[in-house]
């Protein structure tokens, strides 16, 4: 078993929680686990990635070769694109479709979706509107998350966990909210994967 | 033990608390800032009081945990690369004095800027300084290194620079714990004159750092962290550095490489070992995350060694950080390539936040400089910086901790007028006093605006130990108390702040202008933090 993940989107965006949250998962299944993360200056606003990878096996490079990665999570339509060049040509796409609109010649939506239409396999949601379905309207990334979570080698009930490992400092309350986010985010992919 | 799931920095944090360390010093910059947080919120080391606040730059973090060392206890110094320059009077020093307890320099080289003004490689400052280097290849290595450095930095009675670049210090992995150690007792020199580098002394404690080198080579030469590993084909052997011998590894699914390898994380190089590959294999590749450090000790002025391959000869890019892609090129390997980035995506370079008073700062400065002409505003390091982009174009230049005030004085100097410096109010106590009392000293017509928001932010707002004295500082250091004004960076005080921006670069001296707003960011954890705290009660 081995999982390649990128996670990408706008610093400030939450991709680190959910980075965490495979993190942890993957603990639980005693998997081994690198990953790199973008500190400093980009988190203003820029562009930032991670490479996440998870492995059955000892993991050699922080980071992922290009081409390979099987799976692209973004909590933002533009920057799921970005790091096409490590996305394998089977690999999953799934990203939020919302945009994060900082920059002056941010490109014409249609065209951004068709794009992403392109690839064979990919989920777009917008992540914002349902998580503000389930009353949790901060929590966009983890129904992100729940959306990619089909496409883990990793058991739903372990990123239920790590969500509980993760947010259980703020109560009980905030981890719920995450929970239902996660949800929402996995039924949407479960019905529109193909 | 107690396996935990660490970033490269905080595994040296670890390493060190579990080691003996009885104080880290250091001051933020990344990608160094997580080891220093990291034994901040250590609950072990906040009950062992192991001193970890902030320090005003990394001289004077130097400078302390060299006196911690002098009272016999293990301490630590954390800097980015560019702050080892800032440290490097006491740095090189230091190698001469030796130590007492345990010093181990840590320092995060950034190989590709990803938030730097440069790539320097610090393994030349460790070689220049005549000490012994680690450079760990992963994470549980970084913990190892930390752990066992105070010793290794007791028993040649040196410091120990410890030598990480970004993508290990902010990636995570798997750590496992050892046994904790105990602190030193307080003890002192046993040569009370150890530590005095008049030149009669100097020479001889010089000469004992002269003496130690063989044995430092021979210390590298038996390390486990210098492994050779035999292969078949001997047309190519490799030396892999640190973080470099991962790369080398992810090109070989099974981990069987054909040709021997030599990984290196521990220097002077060990020179049998090298020898070995260099005398076995027709040619070799030198793998290193930054500068050809290895390479060039190898290769030589005259390239008697054409054998060596690696960043001078192009078989690797000269600059930037290393990946697998760009090793498996330089072994000839098959590298995958993945689909091409669709044209319509545009670049989003970092920004200053929305409601950040820099921009109010930057907006009056802009209108009042119409008046004025253009190119005559000097800054400096930190999110400030990020007015050199549109829409402000507000700065022309950023160099180094505190050059903003320097810099507006020579051009002062010149007769560039106004003559303006923008530094930050942690940038400033790092290293902008002594530039501003050189202006005080000559009356300098300069105008230095220190753009206050009460925290060190671009490193995610650690404490500044500005905070609450910067008019004091700076009327202390001899400005004239009416030309030190404090304004409030805001939207409706914008023509407020262009008259006192006006005002004070007519006036023929030094002038300071400190607009003072907490930092956007740490204003809004703040209220996160009260409304989560209120939710806790009624719940």
């Amino acid at each position: 078993m081995k999982s390649d993940i990128i996670l990408s989107g706008v610093g400030g965006q939450g991709i680190l929680s959910i980075a965490a949250t495979i993190g942890m998962a993957a603990i639980e299944n005693n998997l081994h686990l690198k990953q790199a993360e973008v500190h400093g200056m980009s988190q203003r606003g820029g562009a930032v990635q991670s490479h996440l990878r998870i492995s059955e096996k000892e993991i050699a490079s922080d980071l992922i070769p290009e081409g390979s990665a099987d799976i692209i999570i973004s909590v933002e339509p533009m920057e799921s694109l970005r790091y096409l060049p490590w996305l394998k040509a089977d690999g999953w796409l799934v990203t939020n479709t919302t945009p994060f609109v900082n920059i002056p010649d941010y490109p014409d939506m249609k065209e951004l979706l068709s794009e992403i239409e392109k690839l064979p396999h990919h989920i777009s949601l917008n992540a914002d509107d349902l998580a503000r379905q389930v009353k949790s309207p901060r929590s966009s990334n983890m129904v992100v998350l729940g959306a990619a979570s089909p496409f883990l080698d990793i058991p739903y009930q372990s990123l239920e966990n790590g969500i509980k490992k993760i947010f259980g400092k703020k109560g009980e309350k905030i981890v719920q909210l995450n929970i239902d986010a996660l949800k929402v985010g996995r039924e949407f992919a479960e019905k529109n994967k193909n | 033990m107690e396996k935990l799931l660490l970033l490269g920095a905080e595994a040296i944090a670890q390493g060190a608390i579990d080691g003996g360390m009885s104080g880290v010093y250091a001051y933020p910059g990344t990608p160094s800032t997580e080891i220093t947080e990291y034994v901040q919120h250590n609950k072990s080391a906040i009950d062992r009081k192991i001193h970890s606040q902030w320090s005003a730059n990394e001289k004077t973090a130097m400078e302390a945990a060299l006196g911690m060392s002098y009272a016999g206890k293990r301490s630590m110094v954390c800097m980015k690369h560019v702050g080892l320059n800032v440290a490097s009077d006491a740095f090189i020093n230091s190698a001469i004095t030796g130590v007492n307890g345990g010093l181990i320099v840590t320092v995060a080289d950034d190989p590709s800027m990803h938030s730097s003004q440069n790539e320097q490689d610090s393994r030349f400052f460790g070689k220049f300084a005549m000490m012994p280097i680690l450079e760990p290849s992963n994470q549980q290595e970084a913990f190892d290194m930390a752990y066992e450095g105070f010793e290794l930095s007791e028993k040649f009675k040196i410091p120990v620079l410890i030598r990480i670049t970004t993508r290990l210090s902010h990636s995570r992995a798997g750590v496992e714990r050892r046994e904790t150690k105990n602190e030193n007792r307080l003890t002192y020199p046993e040569d009370p004159i150890q530590f005095v580098l008049l030149p009669s002394n100097a020479r001889k404690r010089y000469k004992g750092l002269l003496s130690i080198q063989s044995l430092l080579e021979q210390d590298s030469e038996l390390s486990v962290y210098n492994t050779y590993f035999p292969g078949r084909d001997k047309s190519l052997g490799i030396i892999a550095c640190g973080i470099a011998h991962n790369y080398l590894l992810e090109n070989y699914p099974d981990r069987k490489c054909p040709y021997p390898i030599l990984q290196i994380s521990q220097y002077p190089l060990p020179f049998s070992k090298v020898e070995r590959i260099v005398n076995e294999c027709e040619s070799v590749l030198v793998l290193e995350d930054g500068y050809p450090f290895v390479e060039e000790q190898l290769k030589g002025f005259l390239e008697v060694n054409s054998k060596i391959k690696g960043r001078l000869d192009g078989t690797i890019p000269r600059d930037g950080e290393l990946n697998p892609d760009i090793v498996g090129k330089a072994l000839g390997r098959q590298v995958k390539t993945g689909m091409k980035v669709p044209a319509i995506v545009k670049n989003r370079p970092p920004e200053l936040c929305a409601g950040c008073g820099h921009r109010d700062i930057y907006n009056a400065l802009n209108e009042t400089m119409k008046e004025f002409g253009k190119q005559k505003v000097f800054s400096d390091i930190g999110c400030y910086t990020l007015g050199a982009l549109p829409p402000w174009n507000a700065i022309n230049s950023c160099v180094d901790m505190g050059a903003s005030i320097t810099m507006a004085k020579g051009a002062a100097d010149a007769g560039v007028r106004p003559s303006v410096a923008v530094i930050g109010d942690s940038t400033f106590t790092h290293s902008g006093m002594t530039a501003l009392l050189d202006c005080v000293y000559e009356n300098t017509p300069v105008t230095v605006i220190i753009s206050d928001n009460a925290t060190t932010a671009m490193t995610g707002g650690q404490t500044s130990p500005a905070t609450g004295r910067l008019e004091e500082i700076c009327i202390g250091l001899g400005v004239k108390p009416e030309h030190v004004k404090v304004l409030t960076p805001l939207p409706k005080f914008h023509d407020e702040m262009v008259k006192v921006f006006r005002e004070e670069m007519m006036y023929d001296g030094v002038s300071v202008i400190i607009p003072r707003r907490e930092c956007i960011v740490q204003t809004v954890a703040k209220s996160k933090k009260e409304k989560s705290l209120k939710t806790e009660e009624v719940a």
